[in-house]
This record gives structure tokens, C-alpha cells and sequence, in this order.
């Protein structure tokens, strides 16, 4: 009935067409809508509305907001210091990646500068969040598709990941690590010879994730077709991270805009082609394994010792001004949009998150897919709910 | 006579009653056993609230496995769940629909408020949108502080559920 | 930033004082900016009054416009300039001054030269009556971003297909929550 992998017009055409804008109730009769959340095996916290013809879905429409916690509007009663336990929160499994951009806006304000080492060990906890991030992101695709054994080994694999954020930060999740002017404390004895250790470990297992999960018949006939989204419509979309690098446009902030010491890292960016839910899966996977690369190369690179961060003074005031930073998180692009009036509270703090530039995406790739595929599109979309409501 | 017991509500009704008088009758005798029965087999409801969801997912893999003590991890219907887990903090947004949540789950049913936002508001006390606890709309049985709370802590909360089942009365 | 987290790197940093740090990042983003004035140029020379440019620097750009001729510049941006996509939209609440500012971040992901770029697209609506031309047929990526705006700072895009609640929940019956009067309790 619908052809997939039309430009964003004829999609919308179609979708009028099909009768979804303003139709009255008695013409409304064939379609039936279904509303899937927040109390869903699927969606998270999360709601969205779709009306299925038969099989297909004509129309859908999100319905974010239920972890609408107001994190804008706190970050103007604390100061820049004080901001950071709550600002970790909307992603909690990728905490130093979302206190990262944080930090450098921050730093640009106030204009003070990391030492190199101090660099170098926010790039690795900055790495090691990435895997904990995208394997958490990979176990839930498992579970959505069906394949119990896709949820219980990354979620096995994350845990070792985790022992090593923890014997570095302290705290399993949320580790508050990134503040302004460095990282909080230096990385303990024998972390590196741990981190290597596990690298190639992980770097065997990622070898059986792909036999198991990448190519199984079962996930490639559910995935491979589905969903596509053209690097027309991406572009014009303005989506982020994974779902734009699998659409064809190698796009990441870390070559686009290297922060920190990215710019002394060799490394590829990885992207696909075809831009259907298959691509927007494994772009992940084969970040995770360029992930692995960054890491060895950090850990080969950093001085052995020196200062891991620049002291601030207490309270420290932001010159009036205002800066946006951005870093590539596990879902793409996350910026922070700072003003400061010259006290030591921000006038105003506007994160630019991937999950909510991610979610407009959805509709337009609903729109045609069969309900079955709709957990596949969905998740595919590297959406975090949390963080698209802040 | 016969009509109105055909009739289904009045039917409902009676055989309510039967498994009232039933259960009376089997308290005494058999309340441990039922009790024993639903202690292993306690059905989470599937409804994250907020970011505590992370914690809850890697309480359910296999380092920590909370199936081992008897949270089965649900994905099917509230209707034959009866734990519900706050994962945290709970909007107002939400609130509604763990209400609505809470009230289609048949009884007996527990709930456990999982992690600082569920219990007190935590570190959104003064955000403008966030409800401060979840005891104002859903009866807690247990606490499990933390921010997040560690795994370790949520099975140990989901035990002390269990013992306050073992020692209460059936209903 | 790009190029002075590179010299920074390069030259061992191992103390930071404040004034030395400021005193270097000023120092090298003089000769670096060139492209990025040149960019704004192709647009001042186009519209010339309209545009009021605010700053410049590495990688950043900022410019003010009236909002009439908001959709007219975006366009311009948008089809000579390359910037193809927007970030995201902030609108920030000034009760002293009684505006409202709302920024769009312009990206590019077509041209690789403007990659790193962002181009601040500002511009200003009074208090009383928060309104603004919608740029979501420029730049579709605008599209929930200028939603959650509308809900969180009041501001009504004229235009724009469903200026309507988002995130904040149904029965929310206060003023929008972004802008300064609303005071979190207590605090």
C-alpha cells in the first residue's frame, strides 16, 4: 500500500492522502488509534499515538513529557558548580557525556583552561560512558526485538565497564566526574593495565555480538527496509549522531568540532549507507568498536603524570556573555547554550539534546511502516526519553 | 431466583462472596502456603518513571538477576501484575497514570518506591513539576533510598517485601 | 576553540591562571575568524540595516535580525550560505528590556567547510504580546523545538501548525514556566 524511502513530501502527501489531518469520526471509521504508553513493555516513558490502517500506521504523534523534570529552569537558582548532580540525571548511563559540554561551557565563561592530563582522562571516561551507554541502548534493542540473549550479554558486558567507571569515579551511574576545570580525581593504580584488559576482552565479545545479533536471518528480515530514512530527509530533519551517520553523512562532533584533545586521535568515523533500521543498529555496534580504538590510543598517549584540573575559585563567576559547546554523546550532538549575567548563577541554561532532535524523526517514519515494526523503528532511533523531556 | 444468579453481575457478586467465605475458611490452614506462593512469583509492572529504569534493568541481568529471588521481569499485562516498582522520580504528569496504573492492578498488590525522587522529591524537591513522593497517591510498602539505588539495594528491598508478605494475613 | 585547544595542547599546558588563559584565547581568535566574517559579510552585505551582527567568533557567530525579516534572512542562510539544519531553538526571557529573545543554532551537514560552525540566528519579540513568524518552513528541524517554546516561554509562532501544550502536563494552568515572574517555590 505505502512505498517506503519517498522524500518527506510525497510522505506527508501520502499521509494526507490516506485521510489522517481532519477527518470527522463516522469517515474515521476504517482507521483504529492505538495508544502505546507509558505503561508499555516498549516505550519507556513515553507515550505516542498512533492510527493504524489494518496492518499500517497513517498517522502517529508523540506525546513526550512525562520525565519533564524543569532542569532549565533549576539551573538558574543554583550556581555552575551546583548544577551538575542534576544535570547528569537525564542520562544517567551516559552521566559524563551530558556534564561534559556542560563543563566546557562552563569553562569558556569563566575562562579557564584543563590541564592535558586532565584532558585525557575526561576523554577516556568520556569512551568508557559511551560503551556503558550504547550497550544499555543495545540490550533494550534486544528485548524489543525478542532476542532474550541480546539483552543478558550486554547487560553482563556493561557491568565490567561499569567496575571501571567505578573504581575510577567512585559511583556506579552517576558520577559527577566532569566539572569545570577538569575531572574531580586522578585515575587510581593499575587503571590502565584494567582498561587494556578489558578493551581486548570486549573486543573478542563484540566479534560473537556479531553473529549473534547482527547477523541473524531473523533481526535482518525485521530490520533491513524498515523505516528508511533518505539523507534528503535527514538533512532536513536535522537529526543527530547515529541515526544521521546511518543515512549516510559522516557527521561527528569529535572530527566536526574536536573538543579537548580529539584533535590528537586518529580515528574513522563510521557510517552507513542505506539508512534503514538495520544501518541505525549497527552504527552503534561499529562505534562501540571505534570506541575500543580511541581508548587504547588515549591510554598509549596520556602523560604519566601532572595536574588532572585547574583550580577555580569558590563560586566562580561567569564573564557576561553567553557560549554554546557541544560534544558527540551517545545519541549525537549535545550541546549546551549558556548565558551569563556576570553572577554566579546562569541567566539562562538551554540543552540541545539528540534524543528530542531524534524524535521528530519518528512520525515521519512511522508513517507507512506495519505496526510490527514499529518497536524496531522505534528504538532504532537511539531515543532517550529522559533526556528528550530534561 | 434462578434468572437472577443467569444473570451475570449478580453471578459476579456470588461467587465474590464464595471467595470470600473460601478464603476465611483457608486462612488458617493454608494462608502460609498461599502466602509461600505469592512471595516466589511477584510480577513487577513494566512502568518506568523515570531515569531509576537504568538500575532496574541491570538489577534484572544476569550479574544480579533479581529472578533468582522471585521479581520476574514482566512484559505482558497489569492485570496479572501486582508489584509495581516507582522507578523514580514521578511528574505530574505521571502521577495520573500510575494512579490509573495502580487502580486496573487486581489485588493483592504491592509497591515499592524505589530510589530518592520516589520517596521524598530528592534532587527535584523545587522543580515546578515534579511531585514530591509518591506516597500522596500510591500506598508504599517499601523504601529503597538511593540515587540511584544500587541493585544490591533494590533486592534488598524487593526481600524486606517479601517478609512483610510472609508475615501478613491473606486477604 | 577548535584551533586553541590545538596550541594549547602543544605548548605543555601545565598551570592555568586566569588572566593568561584569557589573554591567549583573545590573542589567537583575531587572525583565525576570517571565514567566519566573511560569512556574515555575505549576509550583512545582502540585508545590510537589518542584520546587527553581535559577535563573531571561532566557530560562532551570532546575529540579531528584526523579525519581519526573519523568514527572508533564514531563507538567504539557508540556500546561499548552506546552513541546512537547526540545533536548537532557546528563547530567553528579558523582563528588564520587556523582550524576548529566541535563537535558532544553524548548522550545516552538507558542506564539510561549515561543519564545526554555528551560526546563532537572534531575534527579539516584545513581552506583552510574544509573537513570531515560525521558521518551520525554512527549516524543518524547527518544528518541536519552537513547540516546546511556545509552551515554555509563551512565545506564538504565527505559522506554525500546532502551537499547543508538549511537554509540560495537560492541566497545566500557570504561566510559562521559563519565563523570569515564575519563581520555583521557596527559592
Amino acid at each position: 500500500m505505502v512505498v517506503l524511502a519517498k522524500s518527506l513530501e510525497d510522505r506527508i502527501d501520502e499521509s494526507q492522502k490516506l485521510g489522517l489531518q481532519v477527518i470527522k469520526e463516522s469517515e474515521d471509521d476504517r482507521l483504529m488509534t492505538l495508544n502505546v504508553g507509558p505503561q508499555h513493555p516498549g516505550s519507556g516513558h513515553f507515550r505516542f499515538t498512533v492510527k493504524v490502517d489494518g496492518d499500517y500506521i497513517v498517522y502517529a504523534d508523540p506525546d513526550p513529557g512525562y520525565v519533564h523534570r524543569g532542569e532549565e529552569k533549576m539551573c538558574e537558582y543554583r550556581n555552575f558548580i551546583q548544577n551538575i548532580p542534576h544535570l547528569e540525571r537525564p542520562v544517567i548511563h551516559d552521566s559524563t557525556n551530558i556534564t561534559y559540554s556542560y563543563s566546557l561551557a562552563v569553562e569558556e565563561l569563566v575562562g579557564i583552561q584543563v590541564p592535558r592530563r586532565g584532558q585525557f582522562i575526561r576523554a577516556i571516561a568520556s569512551e568508557l560512558n559511551r560503551q556503558v551507554y550504547t550497550l544499555y541502548w543495545l540490550a533494550i534493542y534486544g528485548i524489543f526485538l525478542g532476542h532474550s540473549t541480546m539483552f543478558m550479554w550486554p547487560t553482563g558486558d556493561r557491568e565490567l565497564f561499569i567496575d571501571l567507571l567505578e573504581a575510577l569515579t567512585g559511583a556506579r551511574v552517576t558520577h559527577a566526574f566532569n566539572i569545570p576545570g577538569g575531572v574531580r580525581n586522578d585515575i587510581p593504580n593499575g587503571f590502565k593495565d584494567r582498561c587494556l584488559r578489558q578493551i581486548a576482552y570486549f573486543e573478542k565479545r563484540l566479534k560473537e555480538y556479531e553473529d549473534i545479533f547482527y547477523n541473524n536471518p531473523l533481526l535482518r528480515q525485521r530490520t533491513e527496509g524498515v523505516g528508511i530514512l533518505t539523507k534528503e530527509d535527514a538533512i532536513k530533519l536535522g537529526v543527530t549522531g547515529s541515526v544521521l551517520r546511518a543515512s549516510g553523512i559522516p557527521y561527528d562532533i569529535r572530527k566536526a568540532e574536536p573538543y579537548d584533545i580529539y584533535n590528537e586521535i586518529d580515528f574513522k568515523v563510521q557510517y552507513m549507507k542505506t539508512g534503514d533500521s538495520f544501518a541505525r543498529s549497527y552504527v552503534p555496534f561499529l562505534d562501540m568498536r571505534e570506541s575500543c580504538h580511541i581508548m587504547r590510543q588515549l591510554l598509549d598517549k596520556m602523560p604519566e603524570s601532572g595536574e588532572v584540573r585547574s583550580k577555580l575559585q569558590p563560586n566562580p563567576k561567569g564573564a557576561p556573555g553567553e557560549a554554546y559547546r557541544r560534544v558527540e554523546s551517545g545519541r549525537g550532538a549535545l550541546g549546551y547554550y549558556i548565558i551569563s549575567d556576570g553572577t554566579p548563577k546562569a541567566y539562562r541554561v538551554k540543552i540541545s539534546v539528540g534524543s528530542f532532535r531524534n524524535m521528530l524523526a519518528l512520525p515521519y517514519l512511522l508513517v507507512g511502516a506495519k505496526l510490527g515494526d514499529m518497536p524496531s523503528i522505534y528504538w532504532s532511533l537511539n531515543y532517550w526519553p529522559v533526556e528528550a523531556d530534561r | 431466583m434462578l434468572k437472577e444468579l443467569v444473570n451475570p453481575t449478580h453471578f459476579n457478586v456470588l461467587m465474590g462472596k464464595l471467595g470470600d467465605v473460601l478464603v476465611k475458611a483457608l486462612d488458617q490452614p493454608l494462608g502460609y502456603a498461599i502466602n509461600w506462593g505469592r512471595i516466589w512469583s511477584l510480577w513487577p509492572v513494566h512502568l518506568e518513571t523515570a531515569c531509576c529504569s537504568v538500575e532496574f534493568g541491570a538489577a534484572s541481568g544476569p550479574r544480579y538477576d533479581v529472578e533468582r529471588f522471585g521479581i520476574i521481569e514482566a512484559f505482558g499485562s497489569l492485570r496479572q501484575c501486582d508489584l509495581i516498582v516507582v522507578q523514580g522520580t514521578v511528574t505530574r504528569k505521571m502521577a495520573p497514570r500510575l494512579r490509573m496504573v495502580y487502580d486496573q492492578m487486581p489485588e493483592p498488590k504491592y509497591v515499592i518506591a524505589m530510589g530518592a525522587c520516589a520517596i521524598t522529591g530528592g534532587l527535584y524537591i523545587d522543580s515546578y513539576n515534579v511531585l514530591p513522593g509518591v506516597d500522596g497517591i500510591v500506598p508504599v510498602d517499601v523504601y529503597v533510598p538511593g540515587c540511584p539505588p544500587r541493585p544490591e539495594t533494590l533486592i534488598q528491598g524487593c526481600m524486606l517485601l517479601q517478609e512483610k508478605i510472609k508475615r501478613s494475613r491473606i486477604k | 576553540m577548535n584551533q586553541s585547544t590545538e596550541n594549547r595542547s602543544n605548548s605543555n599546558f601545565q598551570s592555568s591562571s586566569l588572566a593568561k588563559s584569557k589573554t591567549d584565547t583573545q590573542a589567537k581568535n583575531e587572525p583565525e575568524s576570517s571565514f567566519e566574517k566573511k560569512l556574515v559579510s555575505e549576509i550583512t552585505s545582502k540585508f545590510g540595516d537589518n542584520v546587527k551582527v553581535s559577535y563573531i567568533r571561532p566557530l560562532r557567530m551570532k546575529i540579531i535580525v528584526n523579525q519581519e525579516y526573519i523568514v527572508e534572512i533564514a531563507t538567504f542562510i539557508r540556500d546561499s550560505l548552506g546552513f541546512d539544519h537547526a540545533e536548537s531553538v532557546a528563547g530567553t526571557d528579558y523582563p528588564k528590556d520587556n523582550k524576548i529573545e529566541v535563537i535558532y543554532h544553524l548548522g550545516s551537514y552538507s558542506r564539510d567547510d561549515l561543519a564545526g560552525h554555528i551560526l546563532a540566528l537572534a531575534t527579539h519579540t516584545s513581552r506583552d504580546d510574544a509573537r513570531l513568524p515560525t521558521l518551520m518552513n525554512v527549516f524543518k528541524s524547527v518544528e518541536y523545538h519552537e513547540r516546546e517554546t511556545f509552551e515554555m516561554l509563551g512565545v506564538y509562532f504565527e505559522g506554525h501548525n500546532r502551537n499547543e501544550r508538549f511537554l509540560l502536563p495537560e492541566d497545566w494552568a500557570d504561566i510559562p514556566p521559563l519565563r523570569k515572574e515564575f519563581r520555583i517555590k521557596g527559592r
